[in-house]
């Protein structure tokens, strides 16, 4: 009985507390540097795309939200020909950010994607890129694989020593 | 004591109890939310009070489907019952001296009676819909009913020992000298608890018990049928609260503020005390309410008027 009472109170007294609620389209709430929102496709510090075409995200992809085509340019560098994410279906889950071999594909805190026709969340490749790395500012795939591309020789990679000539390993 | 005016007395207090049965959604909402730390609806107009038309123009545009394996008849006159009965007890609520639609000598009993014939429309409902989860929902009800309607008569009968009268403007001028709620404090909990398992409110809210039976007895209601219910239900709300300001808190007895003002400030008390008991209180067990209800309840009630009857015959 005496508890009962107590809770009475107890709520009663929360009439003078800070409400929670974050009024939502004056305020908004705070969301976490990785929070899973929108998803973007980012570039290397120098400008070129990140992605190379590797499909790795769009098999991780649980909804299969994600098409893309790869295709190779002059230098003999992988990148999509087109990418195209259909966020009616992704569930952000951030699978694909976690499958990315070369941190291009990420998810931004930014949840107001809201359309008035479906087809408007489908996301095109000039939709998703943006001009900058994104959350790894410093990195830079091609500088740090071993691939041979055009502009860049074997060896000439970051922490990368040049090819030994084995015709030099005489005794 | 009857206006000159009965009609304007008749209209205004029919008008009143559903504007205000009507603005306790919002009021409900937003004094809920202010218990639970939020901010309840607050968009549709000013602090959201347009929010109670919107819910209007919604649940008047919703499908108003009767199930084909429903008994239709009883399925579309049980909202009506419950509406009915409330609006009836309205009748001998005595707002201010003069403001009272019917000013029976009987007024008391008149109104025991109706919210008795109120868990007809529950019960009903329940049977009705043909579906086990309502079913079972109504049979809480008339079960809830009958134990509780007991000790609410009793839990008055004191009040009525002290004022010598069942006219409800006569309780109201006997507590001139001293609120009743004062001799009267037992009887004034037993009324509170029985008048919240008589508008089943949530810590009696069994008969809908939504975590256990859906939606209890309204279960397969919709539109304005089950909107008849909810409106009843805030009815009910309403009139036992003014029935407790009036029978245990004087009524419209107060200085300098006119009788309407001092009774509508009680109802509004008592209004939202029964909102904090929904926000604090959790649901009774169904074997617990109906051993409450015998075991403690009745017992107590019967001891009050015991104790009220020969305190009045021995000072009296």
């Amino acid at each position: 009985m005496v508890s009962i009472l107590r809770t009475i109170w107890y709520v009663f007294l929360h009439a003078f507390q800070k409400r929670v609620t974050v009024q939502y389209p004056e305020e908004k709430p705070y969301l976490a540097p990785r929070y899973r929102g929108r998803i973007i496709l980012s570039r290397d510090p120098d400008g070129g795309e990140r992605c190379v075409a590797c499909n790795l995200c769009a098999v991780a992809c649980p909804v299969d939200c994600i098409a893309l085509q790869a295709t190779e340019d002059e230098n003999g560098r992988r990148y999509p020909d087109f990418f195209r994410i259909n966020f009616s279906r992704c569930i952000f889950c951030g699978y694909c950010e976690e499958a990315c071999p070369t941190y291009a594909i990420q998810l931004t805190p930014d949840f107001e994607m809201g359309e008035f026709h479906r087809k408007n969340l489908v996301y095109e490749k000039q939709d998703l890129l943006i001009d900058g790395p994104g959350k790894y500012p410093g990195y830079n795939y091609w500088r740090v694989a071993g691939v041979q591309i055009g502009g860049k020789k074997k060896g000439e990679a970051a922490h990368e020593t040049p090819p030994v000539d084995v015709r030099s390993l005489l005794p | 004591m009857t206006s000159p005016y009965p009609i304007l007395s008749i209209l205004g207090i029919v008008i009143a109890a559903l504007t205000i049965a009507a603005s306790l959604i919002w009021v409900e909402r937003r004094l809920l939310a202010l218990w639970q730390d939020r901010y309840g609806p607050n968009r549709t107009g000013t602090f959201g009070l347009l929010q109670v038309v919107a819910d209007a123009i919604k649940i008047f545009m919703k499908e108003d489907w009767i199930p084909p394996f429903a008994d239709k008849l009883v399925f579309i006159v049980a909202p009506a019952v419950i509406f009915v009965t409330v609006l009836m007890s309205f009748a001998v609520l005595p707002v201010a001296p003069g403001i009272i639609v019917s000013d029976l000598n009987i007024g008391l009993l008149f109104f025991l009676a109706m919210s008795s014939l109120g868990v007809y429309s529950v019960v009903l409902a329940g049977w009705s819909s043909n579906n086990k989860y309502a079913l079972v929902g109504g049979l809480r009800a008339a079960a809830q009913m009958l134990s509780y309607e007991v000790f609410m008569g009793l839990s008055l009968m004191g009040v009525v020992i002290l004022a010598g009268s069942f006219s409800l403007p006569a309780i109201v001028e006997a507590q001139k000298s001293m609120w009743f709620v004062i001799p009267q404090f037992p009887g004034f909990v037993l009324f509170l608890i029985a008048g919240l398992a008589e508008t089943r409110r949530i810590p009696f809210d069994l008969p809908e018990a939504e975590s256990e039976l859906v939606a209890g007895y309204h279960s397969e209601y919709s539109g304005m049928k089950f909107g008849m219910f909810f409106v009843g239900e805030y009815m009910g709300v309403t009139l036992i609260s003014g029935m407790i300001s009036v029978l245990f808190f004087g009524g419209w007895l107060g200085p300098v503020l006119p009788g309407v003002v001092w009774f509508l400030i009680k109802t509004f008390f008592f209004i939202s005390f029964f909102v904090l008991l929904r926000a604090a209180l959790p649901r009774p067990r169904f074997d617990q309410l109906m051993s409450w209800g015998w075991k403690v309840m009745l017992p107590l009630a019967l001891a009050n008027v015991l104790l009220t009857g020969a305190a009045v015959l021995m000072w009296g």
